[in-house]
Formats: structure tokens, C-alpha cells, sequence
């Protein structure tokens, strides 16, 4: 299941209605192992593309290296399908490599830019294999637990 | 001659785990040899046949001291004592032309 925050849920749906009718796509970083969604990091489809999307190379090791210094890792990553269902693609599911993220879709295609109810999923994709999981939308996180 | 590697998650399973391994080579292409060497397998996750020989693979990127391999030479580019080579998976994906069975 992922439970994400309502300001980290918007967020993503804001990004996505905003770059349609391309693809938006970024993460939502937390610490290493904690499994919380806590940082929404917007990325450059540098793809630029409504059929496609890719980080641009630079902005990626930008990013893990940002990751890496904090303890953190891409709890939650995220893309939008603009014309099509929030459904993990042949695409998607081949080029997954954060087997423990949570994949999240979101589609814009009934709304676009506009306000409207959009559809949000989330799926585990290990091994190539797609599993979708319940999400959960809370006013905000449960306090860290202290180590 | 040691180079430090940083291995993503998704290739961790060829280094027991490890989130950085050293190798050694004067270019990315001789250290990836010698990474094969060490850790079977992860040779073939990296790169692959093209045009009758071997090229990177399209959506793996490696960065030598912060650069994009494929701005300095791809597989020829050169390595020295020291150098910080960085491993990463593309994040990318797209939406398919019809819903897949």
C-alpha cells in the first residue's frame, strides 16, 4: 500500500495537468528504508514528449547524488499518461529499475490541463512483474519514529 | 590503480549487496571488463551488440567524475587513479499505443 500526504498528492496531479499535454514524471523522496513519501522532487521530461519520458541525464545524477548525501531514495516515482488509463505500459514496466518504488501513474486525459478528478495508481514493478497496491491519502504523514 | 564504481540498486544483486566496488582500468571499456571479472553478469546489464560492436546500453548511464560517459568517448573514455564513475538506470518510461493483454 502507499500512503502519501494530501500537499505530496496534489502536488503530483498539479505537475501533471500543468506539463499536458506531455508527460510529467519526478519522485517523491524519503529516508532510506522509512518507505514516506515526504519530498516531491518535479523533473525535466527531457523528452518533452505526451507519449514518453525521460530524466534528463544530468538532472538524474544531480538528483541521486542530492539523494545519497540526505540518507534518502525515490520512494515514490512518478509519471503522467496523458491520452491513456494510469496503467504501467510494456514501456514503463521494462525500463522499471527502483524495485523498491512505489510507481506511481497518473492520467490526465480526462481533464487535461483543467480541474477535474484524475486517476491515481500506484504499482510495485519488480522483475517485471506489475502489482498494483491500494493508495491511501492522509492530511499529512505520521510523525518520524525517533531511532 | 583503483576506481570507485557506484552500483545502483537494480545491479546490486552482482555485487552481493555492495553499493560501491572498485575496479580498474585506463578506459570505461576495460573496466567494465574488469568488473565482469569480479562480479559475472554485470557486463551484460551495461552494454550490449550494436552495429558489430559493443555500445552502452541506451538507457544506462554512466558519469566519470560527474560527466556523461556519452559526452567523452562513450566506452573509449579515458580512466585514471582515482576517478569516481557513477552507475544509473535511465528513469524513463511512455505510454503505450493500446493497452497491453
Amino acid at each position: 500500500m502507499l500512503t502519501i500526504a494530501q500537499d505530496a498528492y496534489d502536488a503530483i496531479v498539479a505537475h501533471a495537468r500543468r506539463d499536458h499535454p506531455d508527460e510529467a514524471c519526478g519522485i517523491v523522496a524519503g529516508p532510506e528504508g522509512s518507505d514516506r513519501p515526504e519530498r516531491v522532487v518535479e523533473m525535466v521530461n527531457a523528452a518533452g514528449s505526451p507519449t514518453f519520458y525521460e530524466f534528463d541525464s544530468t538532472e538524474l545524477l544531480a538528483l541521486y547524488k542530492q539523494l545519497w548525501a540526505n540518507d534518502e531514495e525515490p520512494v515514490v516515482v512518478y509519471h503522467s499518461h496523458t491520452a491513456t488509463e494510469a496503467y504501467p505500459s510494456v514501456t514503463d514496466v521494462g525500463l522499471a529499475s527502483e524495485p523498491g518504488a512505489h510507481y506511481v501513474l497518473v492520467s490526465t486525459r480526462e481533464h487535461g490541463n483543467n480541474e477535474g478528478p484524475v486517476e491515481f495508481r500506484s504499482y510495485r514493478i519488480v522483475d517485471g512483474e506489475v502489482t498494483e497496491e491500494e493508495v491511501t491519502v492522509v492530511p499529512a504523514l505520521p510523525p518520524r519514529t525517533t531511532e | 590503480m583503483a576506481i570507485e564504481v557506484r552500483i545502483p540498486t537494480i545491479l546490486r544483486t552482482y555485487t552481493d549487496g555492495e553499493k560501491a566496488v572498485d575496479g580498474d582500468g585506463g578506459t570505461l571499456r576495460a573496466l567494465i571488463d574488469d568488473l565482469e571479472g569480479n562480479h559475472p553478469g554485470i557486463k551484460d546489464r551495461l552494454v550490449e551488440d550494436k552495429d558489430g560492436g559493443l555500445a552502452l546500453r541506451r538507457f544506462v548511464n554512466v558519469y566519470v567524475n560527474d560527466e556523461d560517459v556519452r559526452f567523452i568517448g562513450g566506452l573509449d573514455a579515458e580512466l585514471s587513479d582515482g576517478d569516481q564513475v557513477v552507475v544509473l538506470p535511465a528513469v524513463a518510461g511512455g505510454a503505450p499505443s493500446h493497452r497491453p493483454a
